[in-house]
């Protein structure tokens, strides 16, 4: 195809991908590299309806506001950002285990560090929930496959319905049924015979109910792909393999596995991606006490009461993409492979 | 013999239905527990004290006198006239589906065809797109739109959506692309077509179950969507999602929380009826050719 | 005959139309343009406002709760998006530092005759605000259960801790709560406790963390101890939370929002018993000290610089209507109105105990914030007994010291 008509083709895509996309992640990486210039500082005497006046500091807006024009962007910090203890804190870690007493105090100590705290979480979380929803959505479909036809289209809604559910509320109300008294957190606790057992006193149970909260929404995802992926499976190859006396798992391991292949591909490195960026659960559980990630840095940055932290905003946006990039590197190798492989 | 293969022995039937049931009852659980409690007082759905008065209604039936009420349903599309929101919603997602897939669709297309090395690295670099967090990408979006004086408009979150849905939607397209086989517009071209014409008669005729599953993906991503929503639109004009976070409350003053549980059942009943309705073109769609190689 | 009646009907209309442009009473030309947040009281003002519209005023209102993030971008433009921005104590502090407000100091003169001196907000001899209503978090009691229990009602946090002592013997195992949920709430509890010691949260004249003292590791220690008596999910826990379990007559004390205080006694909401037996009281003292531990909040609104001097009076004009004794009284029950002729109702004792008490401001510096994001972060493995306070305050100082090194507050 000839360049003039491939761009063509994708001329507005790739515009809109360039104007939203491109140019603000230039912008961003550019602003990982600054932090705002030293304010001007001044004391003066402010007077709020309780406490009458008083001295307070504020920042002289005019004197500062003089050195933005100079240097819109900012004071130049390298990568001053990306190292210091909010972020990759370099100096802290070294600092930790040039002091610390053994590996269990080493770990402690780095977990503290809260980018490593949500890394720990967010790491956990997408190599956790991304398999096990992609098994679990593989059996549904597998298992839903075998419904007669008529019940099909009701069972596939209500399989999808935890993807549908819009996510604020959706996790608002499991919020709630897992409650003490909730239905759920109720029928646990009968299970356990411990009336005092909670989901949300610590840090491992609050991790599993968010891995399995994360299980439950992202297996239709992968159910859908697959359930399609299987009514495409060669039939003489199936046929073939019953003729030389294959059992039903044989079957699904030789041929319906393989033929899915590229499905299971494409569903992993969407996924990835996907959990990676988990955010929304942990603020409709409430769960930031015992778990956090990065995507909620990112917001707790840009949702302060005050001053929004671009720069601090930025970094761990960079630092986050560098991460997703680490982890499909070896899933895109397999892909590219396939792709190369099947060269149709 | 072809019937074998898909005869089932009776436990295999057994097992597959026992799971489907459990999983159907795991998936389906909540938003029924949902739909039942939209009709109850909040003293009820979210109470402290036991469960049971969710399942029967106490406190609602000490309230208004029966066991079941629309006082959220009422509050939310009436008094709050949700319905507003309803209609901002219908207008972005139709936009939103219609011009990604045409974008997406063209794109694709021309991925799939081309044989230069390139097309590679836009589809690498399309997917980090997607990888971008969007919190930090869409505040960066405020203050150009506010100079430019196109902040709180529908079309300017129409194509905000469009242009951070187009990573996936390439993608999806390209793998369908690839399923369909090169002689079909090879034939037209060399029939004398120009790309475009080949692609308008061989490919179009074709291509509609696999449009159709990135459309719903697309509809998907607009009618969920709350961080690009919540903060280009303003108050009158703004989509579902948003409203029903408003109805949330703040830390410092109470929300209406049924009007959000009745405005959450009532945003999932199009969507059923979408996916009745589509559900076959979803299957075939995803069959044909999906991210087969 | 058809004529006469003509006539009457002009009359009639003209007397009908005549009170209505008299209400609002705007005869100049402008655009008033309002960003406030998404709450009751807020959207009482704005409908308020949006009775001045007339042919040569427009009036628009957005009430959305992500105003704290579009009001910095929307304010900035020039001409700016919005006139009035509806701000607090803690979101006026970035329209300030990029000067993104005007002075109102003439507009009062002219047009604010029905302002209170207490709602002005000056800074540095200007009027850069005007507050309207006040919030805080005070103490809500079951009488009831501490008649049980034969106590009186507590004013320090010491006797609430002898309190939900006594209770638990007399069987109620959790009767506290508090909203210790990592993040904004837990902030805001740590930031209530010391304010109550009497310190300060900076050393005077810079942004250099100054909480590393005795009445850090005081707070922190009540706060903990607090927790005791709590139901073991505490550090999940919201104002939305604590209200329900309060509702719900699950808990006997807990400091809960002024704001929120009427919806605890709403007989649509809260059982019965709770409805009868409570009692709001300012918060409670700590550590022998005399003020209510609670900060005070106050709402207002100010008008935008980057706007013509028409609709900055326009809007000034229209938000003194919207703020007009008449809407207090009439929605006496929404807020704590800081306007004349307000009579507080019986929800607004806890706020107006605290105002009386002698209760701090909520800190009006612009690296509070960034303290306040710090506190919900770091406090949350000291407030589940993870590490000890000393650990806490330094996590805290470290944490807080980066990111005001990269807002440009310290070098």
């Amino acid at each position: 195809m000839p360049h003039s008509t491939f761009f063509r083709f994708m001329g507005p895509s790739l515009l809109a991908m360039l104007l939203f996309i491109a140019l603000p992640i230039v912008s961003i990486v550019v602003q990982s590299l600054y932090i705002e210039h030293p304010q001007v500082l001044v004391t003066s005497e402010t007077c709020q309806p309780f406490g009458g006046c008083t001295t307070t500091t504020t920042v002289d807006a005019a004197a500062t506001a003089q050195l933005r024009e100079e240097q819109p962007l900012g004071q130049f910090n390298a990568l001053g950002t990306y190292m210091d203890r909010n972020h990759l804190a370099f100096a802290e870690i070294a600092e930790i285990f040039r002091t610390s007493e053994g590996p269990s105090d080493v770990l402690s100590r780095i977990y503290n560090l809260p980018l490593y705290k949500a890394l720990a979480f967010t790491i956990t979380y997408c190599l956790l929930v991304t398999p096990l929803a992609l098994i679990l959505g593989l059996l549904i479909a597998l298992a839903v496959n075998t419904v007669p036809q008529l019940l099909k289209g009701p069972v596939i809604f209500f399989s999808l319905v935890p993807m549908l559910i819009t996510p604020l509320v959706g996790a608002l109300i499991l919020y709630w049924m897992l409650n003490a008294e909730g239905i759920l957190g109720a029928t646990i606790q009968n299970l356990f015979n411990d009336p005092t057992l909670s989901t949300r006193t610590s840090a491992p149970l609050t991790w599993a109910t968010l891995i399995a909260y994360g299980t439950w929404t992202n297996a239709p995802f992968s159910f859908i792909v697959f359930y399609a992926g299987l009514q495409a499976v060669p039939r003489d190859t199936l046929e073939a393999a019953m003729i030389d006396g294959a059992s039903r798992l044989e079957r699904i391991r030789y041929v319906v596995l393989p033929s899915l292949k590229p499905l299971i591909l494409f569903v992993l490195l969407v996924q990835l991606m996907d959990n990676f960026r988990v955010f929304e659960p942990i603020i409709s559980f409430n769960a930031a006490a015992n778990a956090t990630s990065l995507n909620y840095l990112i917001y707790s940055s840009l949702n302060t009461q005050t001053t929004q932290l671009f720069g601090s905003a930025a970094a761990t946006s960079v630092i986050t993409i560098g991460f997703i990039a680490v982890l499909i590197v070896p899933v895109l190798l397999r892909v590219a492979r396939e792709l190369s492989a099947v060269r149709t | 013999m072809a019937d074998a293969v898909y005869r089932r022995p009776p436990l295999v039937v057994f097992v597959a239905s026992g799971f489907v049931v459990l999983w159907l009852i795991i998936a389906a659980f909540p938003f029924a527990w949902t739909v039942w409690g939209s009709f109850k007082v909040q003293a009820d759905f979210f109470s402290r004290d036991t469960w049971w008065h969710a399942l029967f209604g106490t406190n609602t039936t000490r309230l208004t006198g029966d066991a079941f009420t629309d006082a959220g349903y009422y509050g939310a599309w009436v008094i709050t006239r949700f319905w507003r929101a309803a209609l901002s919603t219908g207008i972005i997602t139709v936009c939103v589906v219609v011009i990604s897939l045409s974008f997406g669709t063209l794109g694709g297309y021309a991925l799939a065809r081309s044989t230069h090395p390139y097309r590679f690295v836009i589809l690498i670099f399309a997917l980090f797109f997607r990888a971008m967090p969007e919190v930090a990408v869409v505040s960066g979006y405020l203050y150009p739109f506010f100079v430019l004086n196109i902040w709180g408009y529908l079309p300017t979150a129409i194509i905000v959506l469009v242009a951070l849905n187009q990573p996936f939607t390439l993608w999806m397209m390209y793998s369908f692309f690839q399923g369909i086989p090169r002689d079909l517009d090879e034939s037209a071209l060399v029939d004398g077509c120009t790309r475009f014409q080949a692609f308008r008669l061989a490919i179009v005729p074709v291509m509609w179950p696999g449009v159709i599953t990135t459309g719903l993906f697309a509809f998907l991503l607009a009618y969920n969507d709350f961080t690009v929503t919540g903060l280009v639109l303003s108050e009158n004009n703004q989509t579902m999602v948003p409203k029903i976070a408003s109805y949330l409350g703040q830390i410092q003053s109470q929300g209406n929380v049924m009007y959000a549980v009745a405005a959450v059942v009532s945003v999932t009943i199009p969507i059923f009826l979408l996916v009745m309705f589509f559900q076959r073109y979803l299957v075939s769609g995803l069959t044909a050719g999906a991210v087969k190689g | 005959m058809t004529v006469q009646r003509t006539t009457l009907v002009s009359l009639m209309a003209l007397l009908a139309a005549g009170p209505a442009l008299a209400e609002c009473g705007i005869d100049t030309a402008g655009s008033v343009r309002i960003l406030s947040n998404d709450f009751e009281a807020l959207r009482i003002l704005n409908t308020a406002a949006e009775e001045c519209a007339s042919d040569q005023v427009t009036v628009t209102a957005n009430a959305s709760s992500e105003h704290k993030n579009i009001q910095v971008p929307a304010l900035t433009a020039n001409p700016a998006e919005y006139t009035v921005a509806m701000i607090a104590n803690n979101s006026i502090v970035p329209l300030l530092g990029d000067d993104l407000i005007r002075p109102l100091d003439d507009l009062v003169a002219e047009y604010g005759q029905q302002l209170q001196p207490n709602q002005l907000i000056k800074i540095d001899g200007k009027i850069m605000a005007i507050a309207f209503m006040a919030n805080g978090q005070h103490l809500v009691m079951r009488k009831d259960l501490l008649d049980q229990a034969g106590l009186e009602a507590p004013t320090s946090w010491e006797e609430v801790l002898t309190a939900a002592q006594a209770m638990r013997e007399n069987g109620m195992e959790t009767p506290l709560a508090a909203s210790n949920g990592a993040g904004w709430d837990l902030a805001a509890e740590f930031v209530n406790m010391y304010l109550g010691t009497g310190a300060e949260f900076f050393e005077p004249g810079t942004a250099t963390l100054a909480i590393d003292n005795e009445q850090g590791r005081q707070a922190l220690q009540m706060m903990r101890d607090l927790t005791q008596y709590m139901a073991p999910d505490y550090a999940s826990a919201n104002a939305d939370a604590i209200s329900q379990l309060y509702r719900d007559g699950k808990v006997a004390m807990e400091n809960n929002w002024g704001s929120l205080a009427s919806s605890l006694i709403d007989p649509a909401q809260a059982q019965p018993e709770v409805v009868e037996n409570t009692v709001f009281a300012a918060a409670p003292t700590i550590g022998g000290g005399t003020i209510p531990a609670a900060a005070l909040w106050w709402d207002g609104f100010a008008i935008a610089k980057n706007i013509s001097d028409e609709d900055a009076k326009a809007s000034f004009r229209a938000m003194m209507h919207a703020t007009r004794p008449e809407i207090a009284t009439a929605n006496a029950d929404t807020a704590v109105w800081l306007i004349q002729g307000y009579q507080p109702g019986p929800a607004a004792v806890g706020v107006v105990g605290n105002a009386t008490g002698g209760a701090r401001p909520y800190p009006m510096v612009p690296w509070m914030g960034l303290l306040h994001e710090t506190l919900g972060t770091e406090l949350a493995d000291f407030i589940q007994g993870k590490e000890d306070a000393d650990k806490a305050i330094a996590d805290v100082t470290a944490a807080y010291t980066a990111a005001a090194q990269q807002a440009g507050y310290l070098q």
